[in-house]
């Protein structure tokens, strides 16, 4: 036999199918010219934070030439740095939102590290110098949403006593729950906010035991952190309380008893860094922004918030939004009495300090640990 | 008092509450499981039976606005799940324990898939029967507000208690729990008992599980057992196979459930995450107290694998 003729034949057959394939290859790429990659923790549809960011990677599959991959319920462990791998060598993602807290670090600073020409945008995240240069994280400061929710429930609390169902003492849940606070005092100043701490942030019976007990203490408008609303927000409203929502709109859950919520606004954010990319700039790595920025926003206002309300938030609103109002403003206690901001000094929203929160201030009924 | 707050009494009136509402999936799922371990063999799938009736329950609530129908759904399907456990333990030299943990993974899993779209809508629930309407406290008729699956379950307790011990089936399952070589003398089918004490028990735990979606807390989503169905296993053991003690023994695990949360809304603050172990804690002091290496557990089936 003639090995030479044929292998010569094979290799001639072998390189036309090589050139077929990245010709296709090419078209292909060229059809999406952008593959974005978005990793869940939980499910996409929780009514609450990882539907907050399946809503904005809903408005980037509308933007031409993007192509969007989804993974759900990703643990926060190797398998995600799998994940990621797939992500990139399979779908060919060239920038990747890893959207759950314990992400970060190790797991996508390491994949950022071994690719670094692709783009990794984590959410919550605390980017330092020592991390990657194409790793970035970013977050809002919902915070001020809240607040604005704080000062709608002080306004529409009749017994003034309101309820916070939280996961963990962590400082994001604690600023949420003392901006509240603060928002509520603004309306009326003897309104406290009586917090429960779950323990987790997926615990329906608990958090729906919770509900029951502070309506139970007179509590009557509820607003809560953890990662799905509506347990709190369906059995709140069974027992005719109020709800302030948190992380998407929950007002279809309960239209009469929704008076307003605290939402992520990754709609706006994240067609924005797409386009930053697209633009051949680079994205700051540590993004951070509130309702002036566009990354957080209120829910509409439901029927049962009063005019008054509506015209003291909406004002506070407009200057948050200009950047002419500071929520964490000196003199401020905490709940033991100890003066935590001292007068005359004003906590910023970019204010580290306020990232390591660890006090409920006065008004807040419960305890960090 | 004046504003409407009831102080204190909040902490025994949500136990009290928690009892009740908290008790019920534990209830079902323990005396579905005290069948089936009668008749020998153990089913620790009822954690996936639990969550596939929840899941089963809410879909069919939704598709066809009747709560009970979904209720019914969530039986059958907790039914043939455990008509599977009974047909794999069917075959020669299969472990009972292992095909139940086989089940439990499938079952979560199976449910989170197919309950994907359930997610984002509101089912019809289940309505509540108002036993506190002589009061005018809004806490205690709140607490008052009672299922009527939790009627069932307690009622269901001590018709097992009763027939298990004078009825011609309850004796075959014990028989078949004690000593399957006597139920095979006397001419019956032990894998048919055991089959169709499965299938009870599953058919049990997944209404169990509708009561968690279609009643407290009342939607579906995916962290909704948190292990119920493993910790009402495991309230089987030390409710010693007794349908009575199964009721006790899901009650104390309800309140203990509330107790946390409670004690946090009157300003008991500090540990609680202790007080949020407080069914755990329970379990394992029970264990202990009732524990002995000298002799084995009282009221087991002696066919059973984990006390063979």
């Amino acid at each position: 036999m003639d090995f030479g003729r044929i292998s010569r034949r094979h290799l001639l057959q072998g390189s036309a199918a090589l050139t077929l394939g990245s010709a296709l290859g090419v078209r292909s790429a060229a059809a999406a010219d952008m593959t974005i990659g978005f990793i869940y923790v939980g499910s996409r549809d929780d009514y609450g934070y990882n539907q907050a960011h399946a809503q904005g990677a809903a408005v980037l599959k509308k933007l031409p030439g993007i192509k969007v991959v989804e993974e759900e319920k990703v643990p926060e462990t190797d398998a995600v740095e799998k994940t990621m791998e797939s992500m990139i060598n399979l779908d060919g993602a060239t920038l990747l939102f890893p959207t759950s807290f314990g992400y970060y670090n190790p797991h996508m600073v390491k994949v950022a590290a071994k690719y670094p020409k692709l783009h990794f945008e984590h959410c919550g995240g605390l980017w330092s110098d020592k991390d990657p240069k194409n790793a970035g994280s970013y977050f809002g400061y919902i915070d001020e949403a809240q607040y604005i929710s704080g000062i709608v429930a002080g306004y529409s609390t009749k017994s003034g006593k309101l309820g916070f169902v939280a996961a963990k003492p962590i400082p994001q849940v604690l600023r949420n729950i003392n901006a509240f606070t603060l928002g509520a005092k603004l309306a009326n100043p003897k309104a406290t906010t009586q917090v429960i701490f779950t323990g987790d942030w997926s615990m329906p019976v608990k958090e729906a035991e919770a509900t029951n007990s502070l309506i139970d203490q007179g509590v009557d408008v509820l607003t809560c952190h953890v990662d799905g609303p509506k347990t709190m927000v369906e059995n709140a409203a069974r027992r005719g309380a109020m709800v302030c929502g948190y992380h998407v709109d929950q007002s279809p859950l309960a239209p009469k008893a929704y008076l307003t919520g605290a939402e992520w606004n990754w709609e706006a954010l994240y067609p924005k860094f797409v386009k930053m990319i697209q633009a051949g700039e680079s994205i700051p790595n540590f993004y951070r922004g509130g309702l002036k920025e566009e990354i957080v926003k209120c829910s509409p206002y439901g029927e049962a918030v009063s005019a008054e309300a509506r015209k003291h938030a909406d004002d506070i609103k407009a200057q948050l939004i200009a950047g002419t109002y500071t929520i964490f403003k000196g003199p401020i206690m905490d709940n033991k009495g100890k003066t935590v901001i001292a007068a005359g000094t004003e906590r910023g929203q970019k204010d580290p300090e306020l990232e390591k929160m660890d006090y409920l201030v006065e008004g807040v009924i419960g305890a960090t640990s | 008092m004046a504003d409407g707050s009831i102080g204190l009494w909040t902490v025994p009136l949500a136990v009290f509450g928690g009892a009740i509402r908290v008790s019920t999936p534990f209830l079902f799922v323990s005396l579905g499981e005290c069948i089936t371990e009668r008749s020998g063999r153990i089913n620790l799938g009822l954690e996936g039976t639990l969550v596939m009736g929840a899941m089963s329950a809410y879909g069919i609530s939704y598709l066809t606005g009747s709560p009970w129908l979904g209720v019914l759904a969530a039986g059958v399907t907790g039914a043939l799940l455990g008509a599977l456990h009974a047909g794999i333990c069917s075959l020669p030299r299969v472990n009972d324990v292992a095909v139940g943990i086989a089940l439990m993974l499938f079952g979560t899993g199976l449910a989170f898939f197919l309950g994907k779209p359930l997610i984002e809508p509101t089912a019809a629930r289940l309505p509540a029967i108002d036993f506190g309407w002589w009061s005018d406290i809004p806490q205690l008729r709140a607490a008052l507000q009672i299922n009527v699956l939790f009627l069932i379950g307690v009622v269901l307790a001590p018709i097992l208690y009763w027939a298990f011990r004078t009825t011609r089936w309850g004796l075959l399952i014990r028989t078949a729990g004690e000593s399957s070589d006597a139920a095979r003398a006397m001419g019956h089918s032990v894998l048919l008992i055991r089959l169709r004490a499965t299938m009870v028990g599953g058919f049990l735990a997944g209404i169990g599980g509708s009561f968690l979606s279609l009643f407290y807390p009342g939607s579906w989503n995916e962290g909704l057992s948190s292990g119920q169905g493993i910790t009402a296993v495991a309230l089987v053991i030390f409710a010693r196979w007794d349908p009575m003690l199964c009721l006790w023994a899901s009650l104390a695990f309800g309140g203990a459930a509330a107790l946390g949360p409670a004690l946090q809304s009157v300003g008991v603050t500090s540990g609680y995450h202790l007080f949020n172990a407080a069914p755990y804690i329970l379990t394992l002091a029970i264990m202990i107290i009732t524990c002995s290496p000298k002799r084995t557990l009282t009221g087991a089936p002696a066919e059973l694998s984990i006390t063979r």
